[in-house]
């Protein structure tokens, strides 16, 4: 049974992901220096850790699919889901964020040369129809696999689609974006780790408290049913 | 929590179960089920409507796996037959169509006259060249009976063979039942056990 | 061998059962030339080849997604798909043997497309064709094994666009890419590595879309 919720990790893990944050924060307004792009770039700590924490997520989603399909294992069911369901919500802030950066540096809401942009679009789209697959199959074995196989399709569609999305901009913006990629100076890319450490923190305080809230969703479920 | 297996245990035990749980989703459709099957017994599951023999039979055919508990069937895929409460016959091809596509899927051989002959016994003779659209349901019973058995399989899981069958059609399946009961192991489901009861080694009760 | 036998005789069967129905395959032709013929009133005057040719794709995989619902028509009606699970053979032949047939019938599809594009719009040229075999196979294998996992659920006709559509991008770019650029090779080899990529994919986990 589990004992999730006397489980002392989870206040801790949600106390250091405070502590992350607000070091984060601090770090981007005043300890990294400005570059050229000012204070917009600020943004860009942010978007990139939001990112790579929303590939982490999915990854990890995909892990506990593989478990769900490999040693059959239902709880990783659960876990799968909570796991991508945070990508989810990461993705769509990497959209946010991106959108916003992209508005300060080109002046438009949104930017089709921007490959990181795009592909968040595509997964988001791909997650999306991942929780309209999970709604429309009632619960039960069938829609465990069938959660956990699409999510095994996503996995391998991220590396996909960047390429792909690489591969697209040759024919549709064949003029070359000069990308100003992260040439960082040391306190900047301690800046950025600091920030990436706590959104990977956030994320796995997120998906504790709401696999530690689904766990009991089931667990008075299955006690009804003994009762009846 | 195992699946068919790969060899054939000529030996005791067909199937064997022990505290078998099946649940969808939230509800538990099965809980706690135990029994033994040895090799050419006949196990009656009988049971209200709504109690999981269903469930149960597809367990046991392959169809579904436990979600907890322990379920063994030392018969492989190949060597089960399986009737449930659809024909599981494609209905724009014919009945020898359809039971030549099995025929080649459970590597039957001497398919043609297998076939030939179990049409005869069910008396779908005559109809054999008509789609399967056209049938009555007793006449898809029947099919779905000469499917099961077209592969010669040592463990049956009926699961309501009589269901939708005329007189005819149920003494027909009176005289297979006892012609297949000394050689074959069974699994039948019925909410109507007299008809079979004297076939039985051993019943299952579900609540 | 026994799994390709199995393989040939599912794919025979599906071949038979959209003769005998005739409506997938009449529905593809039409559905497809209709939309090219959308497309004409959609393109501006002083739009380029370019243009067009990617309103092919668009035209194509939505030709697809039509033929796709109807992939496990006959199986999904009455739970026919359990007698060829409980069947000895892999269930991973079933995903094959259903995927050959949505293969042919996307050819014939576009065997009727590619020369109604050249007659409307313009040439169409090696790489195209190349694109489009290619694309077709990556489109029967993903799309046969999601058409499989939309006939479980509520909603199928409307699941399976939402679920295709998304890894029909990289299809997309590839085809799209093979048919307007200087070096269609480079997209050629990318359309390679996707289907061979998603058709392992598909293959080792079919068998878990259709079990219990």
């Amino acid at each position: 049974m589990s004992t999730s919720l006397r489980n002392n990790r989870l206040p801790a893990l949600t106390g250091l992901a405070f502590v992350l944050v607000v070091t984060a924060i601090a770090l981007v307004f005043f300890y990294a220096p400005l570059d050229e792009d000012g204070l917009n770039q600020k943004i860009f700590y942010f978007h990139v850790a939001i990112a790579l924490t929303a590939y982490a997520c999915f990854g990890w989603g995909g892990w506990k699919a593989l478990r769900v399909l490999w040693k059959r294992d239902e709880r990783a069911d659960l876990e799968s889901y909570v796991a991508i369901h945070q990508g989810v919500i990461f993705g769509a802030l990497t959209l946010v964020t991106g959108s916003i950066w992209a508005r300060y540096r080109w002046g438009h809401w949104w930017e089709w040369h921007e490959d990181q942009l795009v592909l968040f679009l595509v997964l988001f789209l791909f997650y999306a129809a991942y929780f309209m697959l999970r709604f429309s199959v009632p619960p039960g074995p069938r829609r465990t696999n069938l959660s956990a196989v699409y999510a095994l399709f996503g996995v391998a569609l991220i590396p996909v689609s960047i390429l792909a999305i690489r591969l697209s901009q040759r024919f549709i913006h064949p003029v070359a974006f000069d990308r100003g990629g992260p040439n960082m100076a040391a306190s900047q890319f301690f800046t950025f780790c600091v920030s990436w450490a706590a959104m990977l923190v956030l994320a796995a305080a997120l998906y504790n408290v709401e696999l530690a809230g689904k766990r009991i969703d089931v667990r008075l479920k299955e006690l009804r049913e003994a009762l009846r | 929590m195992a699946r068919p297996g790969c060899s054939a245990d000529y030996s005791g035990v067909v199937i064997q179960a022990r505290g078998l749980e099946k649940r969808y989703g939230d509800k538990r459709v099965l809980r706690g089920i135990d029994f033994e099957l040895a090799r050419d017994a006949f196990l009656l599951v009988t049971g209200p409507n709504g109690s999981g023999k269903t469930t149960l039979l597809r367990l046991c055919a392959g169809l579904a796996a436990p979600t907890a508990g322990e379920l063994e069937v030392r018969t492989e895929r190949g060597r089960i037959g399986f009737v449930g409460h659809e024909p599981l016959v494609y209905r724009e091809l014919t009945a020898l169509e359809n039971l030549e596509l099995y025929g080649r899927l459970y590597r039957v051989a001497e398919c043609r006259e297998r076939i030939g002959m179990l049409l005869e016994r069910f008396g779908l003779w005559d109809v054999r060249h008509e789609r399967t659209s056209s049938y009555s349901r007793g006449m898809l019973q029947r099919l779905a009976l000469c499917r099961a058995l077209l592969h010669e399989p040592e463990l049956l899981v009926l699961d309501e063979p009589y269901s939708g069958l005329d007189d005819d059609g149920t003494a027909l399946l009176d005289r297979e039942l006892e012609e297949l009961r000394p050689r074959r192991t069974f699994v039948v489901a019925t909410h109507e056990p007299t008809r079979v009861e004297r076939f039985a080694s051993s019943r299952l009760a579900l609540a | 061998m026994t799994y390709l036998r199995d393989v040939g005789v599912l794919a025979r069967k599906d071949l038979v059962l959209e003769l005998r129905a005739r409506d997938t395959l009449p529905a593809m032709l039409l559905f497809v030339v209709s939309t090219l013929v959308v497309f004409h009133f959609v393109l501006p005057g002083d739009s380029s080849d370019l243009a067009a040719a990617g309103l092919l794709w668009v035209a194509l995989i939505f030709t697809a997604l039509l033929g796709l619902s109807r992939a496990f028509a006959a199986e999904g009606e009455q739970g026919v798909i359990d007698g060829l699970v409980l069947a000895p053979s892999d269930r991973s032949a079933i995903w094959l043997g259903k995927a050959l047939s949505i293969l042919v019938f996307l050819g014939l599809a576009e065997l009727v497309a590619l020369p109604a594009f050249a007659l409307f719009f313009g040439a169409v040229d090696g790489a195209l064709v190349v694109g489009v075999v290619l694309a077709d196979l990556g489109i029967a294998a993903v799309g046969t094994l999601l058409a499989a996992m939309a006939t479980a659920s509520r909603s199928r006709e409307l699941l399976l666009p939402l679920l295709f559509l998304p890894l029909a991008i990289p299809i997309v770019v590839g085809g799209v890419g093979a048919s307007v650029t200087d070096d269609p090779g480079r997209y050629v080899g990318f359309l390679a590595l996707y289907d061979a990529l998603f058709a392992i994919i598909c293959w080792a986990s079919f068998e878990y879309v259709v079990t219990e």
